[in-house]
């Protein structure tokens, strides 16, 4: 018969993770990290997003090999090399993106993973088995309901009731409040506490402030792949931990010439109470108001996943406004398509160029003129002008300073050549208005520099530029205006020089500022 | 209209249903781990033509039922091995599958063309005898169709009630995640090729022994693709698939019923209503999740990173 | 087995892709008529006369060549009608009953100006037969446009509904008063004109040049870029301005209508006449043949040239050896299978 968990049997008493240390082409994600779990306690790994959070979690998850470490459960080295191993030790993760299927019932999700089914499915038993567990920790679903129709705090508790089912005792939850309503989340800490009280020992990924002082009991902060800092929950405040977070080295800092602000012209961007629909695990935006005047940019920060890429995609066209109206260029653009937005001369540089704007398997130049196909087509269409292709492809990357092969399939580029392609072709015909995702993303110093050069010559000749981002020290140097996105909302909106790093980093991690007017 | 046109109507639609069904049921554990078989009618005729020949010549049909039960599970091993082991496309493999069937088939009934073979017995829906010879003849059913509805049953529990059923459904919604949870999907989907194909062999081997007693090249008229189409239209679920089987079936005795009370309607038109039904049927409930096919029927399991 | 990489510093000719690439098509096919012979041997017949009967006769006689190009004719036309569609990812089983569809359009314009001259029937025949088969292929690519249905179902779901419309049309209004199963002889006028004594009829160059005109389209316009954009990454091509609904039905009543022409030239080239079921399976042939080329125009010429030799071959034996006719399926079967177990080698689009 199908036992209940018992806190009590094999007692996970603490996991820790030595010198682990992981890079990726291009990237240290972790640098000799050091971490201790505890049972019954919660423990908070705090840290922006690429400071290497999820990437040493799923090491211990077993969903990647450590280069350099050791991994010990109770003091013995454990080699964890596949979700299996992991399980095995009863460590369990709950990913962003979850892992059920919509079409079957929460039972039969769940049954899916219990570890001792028999060969006829006893409905009766494992019903009960999850009343027992999901009434004792705040769980409660119906078992019966198709995934499908959950909502998002309900597939939440699914995936921890899997956990829990699979004698996990080491609950890994990734950014478990990112797509979560406020009531939800306070159930969450609700369940979290009694899991905690009963022994088990949670780890909890995040970016956000007010649910680490809520919930931890230890905090550990990364940085840039190294530990920044861990201290226990009484030793920590809000500023400690935001310096720890957001400190930046000083490097060569970014000297923009600052444009004087121009006299009252109408916006080439205005986005008015727009609020759009959340499919599954997209974040629904709510009642966004925005403006981009030209000779502006106006640099979007925050932490990725709170809205950046339904921003770029709602003013594109992309995804539909589910309320509020758009305006480009002064002309209503609320239903019109992404070609329209594109003729009028809207350059667009998404988060992901390889999955959201190129075709992999057609060539560099071919790739340039996708974008643009009316203006190269000849004949009626009937013949493409490749030469005029080649030559505004050579004028674009001549003035960025860049060199990318032209002839070979877009998909065999690298990342940061990749990122330059689609930087040169949506700057080729000097567009008014750019949204720029993430624009220096995997680039190289030099590039990075271009790129921002670029955008600042574009906006000194009159075009205005979103231009979302991560790196602050960025969005500091460019912006003129500096608006954070944090779940979906504007939740602050300034000029670079009336604000510093950590009110942004507050605002950025959904803590509550008041911002203290200075004269 | 009388009674014995509209008996005859449902005794035809039982007749030749119950092959239908058995392909059906077939299909909709193959489609649920996330296989389409479109070269069912190939399967089919190899099954029929194979245990028609041995029914044949050893006289016994029950060994000529075996037989076909058993080519129907090993011509869907073919389509397995080139759909999971070499991870060739779904829809060209079924094809070549079904011409591969049309040739077997012919080359396995040739000489069997015409012979007449010992059939099954034909037994008298229990709580009819009372009735006029008139009316019980219409009711003589072979074992094979009272099998058909508890096989029903069967297959929607060992889909529904059974932990190989459960992961079978995984693999056809998302193999990814079934692979997480410990199993094979490679392994699965073979298995349930296998059953599939052993059901749609029993089927062939109703409509062959029992039901028509003899052979022709393409005896099986497009049944293999109906069943297709049925599986859409039980939106893969096999008691649903009861109510379309005698659906599709009844369609060709309600001509003979119109016409016989004088309705004019022209048979080819009449044969198209199962297939506007599922059509209907599709644009109907298409966003629905709970009646849409297995998330990922068709698509090629890649296997683990 | 020996791996390519270890034999070919022993033959430098096997440093060329090329080379290897037609190497393999060619040991694929002789496996599969390898696999036949065997089948051949079983049922008592004689497999190496049988292929020496199939090749003299399509490779060596005239006659037999001619009957190659006449098999070939609707094939390349079917497979294109896939071939196009797949390029923005759209899979397209429904040639079958676009193709009815498309007859069943032309016959009425044979039957209905059947007073015209040739020079102005058969173009309206042809605008016709493709109104026909893209009617037939636009419900599909319009519920596959607003997310609705997968359109390898519902094009599916078509294909037995064409001929029974057929049927019906042919039974109740068409049909000749001697046969109910197939409408009066076209007149002459309703006839493509055929070559050299043999049943070549225009469909060929039909054929030929839409073939042509699909790889130059593809090639160089604008369209074609787009599409090929759509069928990389259709997200991507919608971010990038590219109308992706508009492609999508577009593209799929283009390729409906070229199986209608196929329709259209079987019945008016071929049989002179519109007779129940008269398609045997072309548009499931249409769509192996695009799959084996991998959607390539010249890829498509080839394979349905092997295809059509195949079934040439088919009804030599059947009546020399009295080999039943379906038994060539088996070496259509085996050709694609061989093909099927080795996906890696084929290049260009999946179908």
């Amino acid at each position: 018969m199908l036992k209940s968990p018992d806190p009590g049997s094999s007692p996970l008493n603490v996991v820790s993770m030595r010198g682990i240390t992981k890079a990726f082409p291009g990237v240290l994600a972790n640098d000799q990290i050091d971490l201790d779990i505890y049972a019954s306690e919660v423990h908070a790994l705090l840290g922006e997003n690429g400071a290497g959070k999820s990437t040493l979690m799923k090491i211990l998850y077993g969903f990647y090999r450590l280069d350099s470490g050791q991994i010990l459960v109770n003091e013995q080295p454990v080699m964890i090399q596949s979700p299996h191993d992991a399980r095995a030790i009863q460590i369990g993760m709950v990913f962003q993106d979850f892992s059920l299927i919509p079409a079957l019932s929460v039972m039969e999700n769940l049954a899916l993973f219990l570890p001792r089914l028999p060969a006829v499915l006893d409905v009766k038993g494992i019903n009960q088995r999850i009343q027992e567990v999901s009434g004792r920790y705040g769980l409660d679903v119906n078992p019966n309901a198709l995934v499908a129709q959950l909502s998002i705090g309900e597939l939440q508790k699914v995936e921890i009731l899997k956990l829990l089912l699979a004698d996990a005792r080491l609950l890994i939850l990734d950014e478990p409040t990112r797509v979560l309503a406020q009531h939800e989340v306070q159930a969450l800490f609700k369940v979290i506490d009694t899991l905690k009280k009963d022994g088990y020992a949670i780890v909890l990924i995040t970016h956000k402030l007010r649910e680490v002082l809520e919930c931890a009991d230890r905090i550990t902060v990364l940085r840039t792949g190294k530990v920044a800092g861990t201290l226990i929950r009484s030793e920590a405040k809000e500023e400690g931990l935001i310096s720890l977070m957001f400190e930046k080295k000083l490097g060569a800092p970014i000297v923009v010439p600052k444009k004087v602000s121009m006299e009252k012209v109408s916006p080439l961007l205005e986005l008015r109470d727009v609020s759009t629909h959340a499919e599954g695990l997209e974040t629904g935006l709510k009642g966004i108001d925005l403006k981009v005047n030209p000779g502006e940019i106006v640099g979007v920060a925050g932490v990725s996943g709170n809205g950046q890429k339904e921003l770029g995609d709602v003013t594109m066209g992309l995804i539909h406004c589910s309320h509020g109206k758009k305006f480009i260029f002064g002309e209503d653009f609320t239903d019109k398509s992404v070609q329209e937005a594109r003729f009028s001369g809207v350059a667009f540089i998404p988060e992901n160029p390889l999955t959201m704007s190129i075709a992999p398997f057609m060539t560099v130049l071919q790739n340039m003129a996708i974008t643009r196909t009316m203006k190269y087509a000849r004949l009626g269409g009937l013949n493409i002008d490749w030469q005029a292709v080649r030559m505004d492809v050579d004028r674009s990357t001549k003035k960025l300073g860049f060199s990318f092969p032209l002839y070979i399939l877009a998909r065999s580029l690298s990342g940061g050549n990749l990122q330059r392609m689609v930087v040169a072709r949506e700057l080729i015909d000097e567009p008014h208005l750019i949204i720029a995702s993430y624009l220096t993303r995997g680039l190289d110093v030099q590039s990075a520099i271009a790129a921002r050069q670029a955008l600042v010559q574009a906006r000194d000749n009159g075009a205005g530029v979103l231009l979302i981002s991560e790196d602050l020290e960025e969005l500091f140097a460019l912006s003129d205006w500096l608006i954070i996105l944090y779940a979906g909302k504007i939740v602050g909106n300034f000029k670079p020089e009336d604000t510093n790093v950590y009110e942004i980093g507050h605002l950025m991690t959904g803590s509550k500022v008041e911002h203290v007017e200075n004269q | 209209m009388t009674l014995l046109a509209i008996f005859g109507v449902i005794s035809s639609a039982i007749f030749s249903g119950t092959s239908l069904l058995y392909t059906t049921l077939g299909e909709v554990i193959d489609e649920r781990s996330g296989i389409v078989n479109l070269g069912l009618e190939g399967v089919l005729l190899v099954s029929a033509s194979s245990g028609f020949a041995v029914t044949s010549l050893t006289g016994s049909p029950y060994l000529g039922i075996l037989v076909s039960v058993l080519a129907g599970g090993m011509m869907n091993m073919i389509l397995g091995y080139l759909v999971i082991s070499r991870k060739a496309n779904q829809l060209a493999s079924g094809l070549a599958l079904m011409f591969f069937g049309f040739g077997l088939s012919a080359l396995i009934g040739k000489s069997f063309v015409g012979t007449k073979i010992n059939s099954l017995p034909r037994l008298l829906l229990p709580g009819l005898e009372g009735l006029p010879r008139l009316y019980t003849s219409l009711f003589k059913f072979d074992p094979l169709i009272y099998l058909v509805i508890p096989m029903a049953f069967l297959v929607w529990w060992l889909l529904f009630r059974t932990r190989w059923g459960l992961g079978l459904r995984a693999v056809g919604e998302n193999a990814d995640i079934a692979y997480a949870s410990g199993r094979n999907p490679h392994l699965i989907r073979y298995q349930a090729l296998f059953v599939g194909g052993m059901l749609a062999g029993l089927g062939a081997a109703q409509l062959a022994i029992a039901y028509a007693m003899n052979w022709t090249e393409y005896m099986t008229a497009g049944r293999g693709f109906i069943a297709v189409a049925l599986v859409i239209f039980s939106k893969w679920h096999p008691l649903r698939a009861i109510v379309g089987a005698l659906i599709f079936s009844a369609a060709v005795a309600f001509q003979l019923l119109l016409q016989s009370s004088g309705v004019q309607i022209s048979p080819f038109l009449l044969d198209t209503i199962p297939y506007l039904l599922t059509l209907i049927v599709l644009i109907a409930w298409g966003g629905n999740r709970k009646h849409s096919a297995p998330a990922s029927l068709g698509r090629v399991y890649q296997g683990s990173e | 087995m020996l791996k390519t990489s270890e034999i070919a510093p022993c033959f430098p000719i096997l440093q060329n892709k090329t080379i290897i690439l037609v190497i393999r098509y060619l040991f694929m096919i002789l496996l599969a008529f390898l696999l036949f012979g065997i089948i051949l041997l079983i049922s008592g017949k004689d497999p190496l006369q049988s292929y020496k009967d199939i090749f003299t006769y399509t490779m060596g006689s005239a006659y037999g060549f001619s009957e190659v190009l006449v098999a070939m004719i609707p094939m390349l036309l079917t497979a294109l009608a896939v071939a196009l569609p797949a390029r923005v990812g759209l899979i397209n089983v429904g040639g079958e009953g676009q193709l009815y569809i498309g007859a069943a359009f032309a016959t009425f314009g044979a039957l209905t100006f059947s007073s015209l001259p040739a020079w102005l029937l058969l173009p309206i025949m042809i605008i016709l037969g493709m109104l026909g088969g893209a009617l037939w292929a636009f419900v599909p690519g319009y519920l596959k446009s607003i997310g609705l249905v997968n359109e390898t179902i519902t094009t599916l779901l078509l294909n037995p509904i064409a001929p029974k419309i057929i049927g019906f049309l042919i039974f109740g209004f068409w049909h000749s008063p001697m046969d109910t199963v197939k409408t009066p002889n076209f007149v002459a006028a309703a006839r493509l004109p055929t070559f050299f004594g043999t049943r070549i009829h225009l469909g060929l160059v039909i054929g030929l040049i839409l073939l042509a005109l699909f790889w130059l389209f593809m090639k160089y316009t604008r369209w074609g870029l787009e599409m090929r954009a759509i069928g990389n990454n259709a997200q991507a091509a919608r971010r990038n301005g590219i109308p992706l609904k508009k492609y999508l039905i577009v593209v799929m009543c283009i390729g409906g209508a070229i199986a209608g022409l196929a329709g259209m030239s079987q019945v008016s080239g071929f049989y002179g006449v519109l007779l129940l079921n008269f398609s045997l399976s072309l548009g499931y042939m249409g769509f192996m043949v695009s799959w084996l080329a991998g959607g390539e125009p010249l890829g498509i010429l080839l394979m349905s040239f092997v295809i059509s030799v195949i079934i040439t071959g088919g009804n030599l034996l059947q009546l020399t050896r009295g080999v039943p006719y379906s038994v060539i399926n088996l070496l259509l079967a085996f050709t694609v299978f061989v093909v099927l177990a080795r996906p890696n080698l084929i290049k260009g689009k999946k179908v």
